[in-house]
């Protein structure tokens, strides 16, 4: 598989995991929170300084339909994701000799 | 295993807040050695895929969930040092923009997820590689055991700093069994889906994983002679 067709096919799974199958997560509360709420310290937590977010909770304000609100905010974040992440490790990346045309060549087959 | 805002006093916050600065700035450091122009764009797809997985929490019983940590994952992807970067990439979004882990609490979960949850499952996972024949397929039970053991690791480390600095005056003792006992099962799921996913890629491209670096090197040309 070409990489191209790999890197496509791989954020295709990202924004379908995200935007649909994100609907039919589990709402029961993860481990820590869990572990929390038993032992009695739940209560100590408090909201984040962002949960007035128009994403909070991976749900889009503004949008009713519960399906498509938490879609969107998925959607919208693995856009974000993408762009941020690739850029850094763009940025980051050994450049490659441009000497050596040979080094450019895909390995994809 | 998003802590949010309050679970840790501030002076542990602060401390966990340094042990994420200086492993981040370590991992900028370290990543170099492992992103060229056909790596860098994996490792990007792999942090996008780490936050995506998260959203879906899977039940583990008596009316709790969990959800892929990925910090194993990432690391078997695109080494350990990308992966770091991944995963705080992934809770730095996650924190600003879903409000999902606390800001204050943004250096504990560096250090839960990118730190420990990273450098446990590759540890575990380049130890249990040694043990196994140098295959690419070696590569696939070897991340699921090295994923399984990074989730109880971060989950005890949480219980360590909620020993040192929890607001709330529970028995440190009692939240360490509790958490490791609930993310050992969390674990199995984070070795299953783990193990998939390397899986899938190393049939694929075998080539883009980081993990079967070795393996890949040591395959040796052979001489077939022509069937006739």
């Amino acid at each position: 598989m070409k990489q191209r067709t790999f890197l496509a096919l791989g954020l295709l799974v990202c924004l379908l995991v995200a935007g649909v199958a994100s609907y039919y997560a589990s709402s029961h509360p993860d481990g820590l929170e869990y572990v929390a709420e038993q032992t009695g310290f739940l209560d100590s937590a408090e909201d984040s300084a962002t949960a007035d977010s128009p994403l909070a909770d991976y749900s889009t304000r503004g949008v009713e339909d519960e399906r498509l609100s938490g879609g969107l905010a998925g959607v919208i974040g693995v856009v974000v994701m993408l762009l941020l992440s690739s850029g850094l490790f763009w940025a980051l990346r050994r450049r490659q000799d441009k000497a050596d045309p040979a080094e450019h060549v895909d390995s994809g087959v | 295993m998003h802590v949010p805002d309050g679970f840790l006093d501030a002076p542990t916050s602060v401390a966990t807040g340094a042990v994420a600065v200086a492993g981040v700035a370590l991992a900028l450091r370290g990543a170099r050695r492992e992103l060229d122009d056909r790596t860098a764009p994996m490792a990007g797809l792999v942090a996008t895929f780490v936050f995506a997985a998260q959203m879906i929490n899977f039940p583990v019983g008596a009316g709790t969930s969990g959800h892929l940590l990925g910090g194993a994952l990432a690391a078997v992807l695109v080494g350990p040092w990308s992966a770091v970067l991944c995963i705080s990439v992934v809770l730095l979004v996650q924190a600003l923009l879903m409000a999902d882990g606390g800001i204050t609490a943004l250096g504990t979960n560096v250090t839960l997820m990118a730190l420990v949850g990273v450098w446990v499952g590759w540890g575990v996972f380049v130890l249990v590689r040694r043990l196994l024949p140098r295959r690419t397929s070696s590569v696939v039970p070897a991340a699921a055991i090295g994923a399984l053991a990074s989730v109880p690791a971060a989950a005890a480390v949480f219980s360590l700093l909620f020993a040192v600095g929890g607001n709330a005056p529970v028995d440190p003792g009692t939240v360490l069994g509790a958490m490791v006992t609930w993310h050992v099962v969390i674990g199995i799921g984070e070795a299953v889906v783990t193990g998939l996913v390397v899986a899938s890629v190393v049939a694929t491209r075998p080539d883009l994983v980081r993990g079967a670096l070795p393996a890949l090197e040591t395959r040796e040309l052979e001489i077939r002679s022509p069937v006739r």
